[in-house]
């Protein structure tokens, strides 16, 4: 039990009810006392129950009733600046139902809904992320392009950072769920500040969208085609982009981090940069049953042969992943497989989920290597 | 006349009127390189008759119109960038060394002896990198016939025409190095007579005698500075720290006192936005909004000597 929780009950006469509703709106949850977290839920329930997300660990731990009141807690551990994706699993006679903290206003997204969040000391939404009104801001334009390989159209957003000329060339970012990341991860809102502190160059970035990302994005040869000869042809010929591959890149986050790895495998050299966060690399190595369903049997057919003979097919790679995540154990193991290439690759882990904030905190640090940004070279 | 950042409170329109400078006043915009010639704002805060000196594009005009040129300049850079990075990667291992033997624990003189001799290496090799730059610079310029050169000296004659009828220059801040390689195309500092100057971020680095690369806080590395190239020298001892707000560490000691003395005798100033550093014959005459850092690793108000 947390010490304040403790001293309230310690000091609380008969209307402790009271007393817990002041304590309670007095506060946010969970309580974060240094390394000790403090979940809190209210209400009428036979049990309730802590369900996180932490891979491999115990999830399902009970939370504790005060007697009396319809006040449940529960004390955890938690490390320093981790994120624990967590929800409560409340029981009424038979009736079970998983549901977000309503004490808690912090949100973990991805791609299939959102989980609470539990923020351990010391985190913070980094300062880069935040809009800031110094920062010249770039443009975002809907653009539709008619795909060839789909046979039909796929719709994207073309960012133009500030101060956009058409006599200077740009690098090409290109985004998959476009849309997501601009929402979720604040995407616009990143470049713009990126671009501003100088930390990476003046860029293009296309954010690309799918009706259909679990099976575009899982190797498939169409998608692959549509971005590499239809989407990134037709930015080249309206806007002045570098035709180098190491101007050229992909990025992408779960199946988006296997859309991007596949289409440079089916293009090698052609994307000389590559940022694949959380990438759903599952494989198998021996057999080819797994535990991840249908959708997964195109991508673990792909990663099988990518890692029986992995070849460079890019010239860097920045991967990242949250350790808490079940894709740990995958991503941790393509990183000395794409090492052996030869091709130049960083790993980064977060003591965080799999999340859209998560691939949010991480895209400097990405970004920033995979394009040097001028800093060291400019001062306004 | 050096200047803090003046994007955001530009204070040089009222440094300007303050020393009595009407103008004409040549323009410096080179380091904004293809927005050379968005200085509107600029011309704005001045007040007073300018003329661009369009650095930027008369170097195009020179790559196009002499192609022999171009590409001997070319050949230069590549060199260039390549002695930058083996320096970085040199340097970097110092300054490595440096962090470790500072971290070890030994008797204190010993300490003290190893990590001067760890400093030493490191101001060695940033002299020696200085000197290779400069003599790459000469040697080019040799070679070439630089300013025999029948477009750089017609640019050059142009400009000499400028400057004579302006009665200061002011230099913006931006890429340092398209700044510089431009300056020493058109033999600038030769140019240069008793304008006053006011130059401030880029513009006050490229002024000074030495430009020291910065940023103690980079997205990648451990952010260490280095020399880039010499600079127009019109004012001396002086190492220009612009940005200090987001490019320095000032509340870390260890970095702060590194700077210093690795630049020690000359004065590591930070140049606050809105600050000013008044040097006149060559000394400095007044300060306002500068600190300096200390080789004890302390910064302090820049005060003027008496």
């Amino acid at each position: 039990m947390t010490t304040q929780l403790r001293a309230l009950l310690a000091s609380a006469g008969e209307d402790i009810r009271e007393q817990l509703d002041a304590w309670v709106k007095a506060r946010s949850f969970p309580l974060v006392e240094g390394k000790s977290a403090t979940f809190v839920w209210r209400g009428e329930a036979d049990e309730v129950r802590l369900r996180h997300f932490i891979f491999g660990l115990e999830t399902s731990q009970p939370l504790e009733r005060i007697d009396g009141t319809d006040l449940w807690h529960l004390e955890v551990e938690i490390p320093p600046r981790s994120r624990v994706e967590y929800k409560f699993e409340v029981r009424r006679g038979d009736h079970n139902k998983w549901i977000r903290d309503p004490l808690n206003p912090h949100l973990a997204r991805d791609p299939f809904g959102a989980n609470s969040v539990l923020q351990g000391a010391g985190y913070e939404i980094p300062d880069w992320t935040r809009h800031d009104p110094k920062a010249r801001p770039g443009t975002l334009e809907a653009l539709t392009i008619a795909s060839e390989a789909f046979g039909q159209p796929r719709h994207c957003k073309v960012y133009l950072p500030a101060r956009f000329r058409r006599t200077r060339r740009y690098p090409l970012l290109v985004v998959h769920d476009g849309s997501d990341y601009l929402n979720y991860a604040g995407m616009k809102i990143v470049l713009d500040n990126l671009i501003e502190r100088l930390e990476i160059p003046p860029l293009i970035a296309v954010f690309a969208d799918s009706p259909d990302r679990l099976h575009d994005y899982a190797n498939d040869e169409r998608h692959a085609r549509f971005v590499t000869e239809e989407l990134a042809p037709r930015i080249s010929s309206a806007l002045p982009i570098l035709d180098t591959p190491a101007s050229r890149c992909l990025m992408g986050a779960s199946f988006g981090g296997v859309a991007a790895l596949s289409t440079a495998v089916r293009y090698p050299n052609y994307w000389g940069r590559l940022l694949l966060q959380s990438g759903s690399f599952a494989f198998t190595d021996i057999g080819h049953q797994h535990h991840r369903g249908a959708l997964f049997d195109p991508v673990v057919r792909f990663m099988n042969a990518f890692r029986e003979a992995p070849t460079a097919v890019s010239e860097r790679v920045f991967v990242s992943c949250g350790v808490y995540e079940s894709l740990i154990y995958e991503n941790r193991s393509l990183v000395p497989l794409l090492d052996e290439t030869g091709m130049q690759v960083r790993f980064v882990e977060a003591r965080d989920g799999h999340n859209w904030e998560n691939w949010r905190d991480r895209t400097r640090e990405g970004l920033s290597w995979l394009f040097r940004g001028p800093l060291m070279m400019i001062y306004e | 006349m050096l200047l803090g950042a003046q994007r955001f409170d530009s204070t040089l329109g009222s440094v300007v009127r303050g020393i009595a400078c009407e103008g004409p006043i040549a323009i410096i915009t080179a380091g904004w390189r293809e927005r050379e010639d968005e200085d509107g704002e600029l011309r704005a805060h001045l007040e007073c008759e300018t003329v661009n000196l369009n650095l930027y594009q008369r170097a195009s005009d020179v790559w196009r119109r002499d192609p022999e040129l171009r590409q001997a300049h070319r050949a230069k850079q590549t060199t260039l960038r390549h002695k930058q990075d083996f320096y970085r990667i040199r340097l970097e291992y110092e300054l490595e060394a440096n962090h470790v033997i500072r971290q070890r624990r030994a008797p204190p003189e010993i300490l003290a002896e190893e990590e001067a001799a760890s400093l030493a290496a490191v101001r060695i090799l940033d002299a020696y990198h200085l000197d290779q730059i400069r003599q790459l610079h000469e040697k080019f310029e040799a070679e070439v016939g630089l300013a025999t050169r029948p477009v750089v000296a017609e640019h050059r004659e142009q400009l000499a025409e400028q400057l004579a009828g302006c009665k200061g220059i002011a230099i913006a801040g931006g890429h340092v190095a398209s700044m510089l390689n431009r300056m020493r195309l058109f033999g600038l500092r030769e140019l240069i007579d008793d304008q006053a100057i006011f130059a401030w971020s880029g513009g006050g680095m490229v002024a000074s005698d030495r430009v020291v690369l910065f940023h103690d806080s980079p997205p990648q590395g451990p952010g260490a500075s280095e020399v880039l190239d010499a600079g127009l020298g019109l004012v001396s001892d002086i190492v220009m720290l612009p940005h200090p707000e987001t490019r320095l560490r000032l509340d870390d000691a260890a970095r702060v006192s590194l700077l210093a003395r690795r630049f020690d005798p000359a004065a590591c100033l930070a140049l606050f936005a809105g600050a000013h550093v008044h040097v006149h014959d060559g000394a400095v005459v007044g300060a306002s909004t500068v600190e300096r850092l200390a080789t004890d690793g302390s910064h302090t108000p820049f005060e003027v000597a008496s």
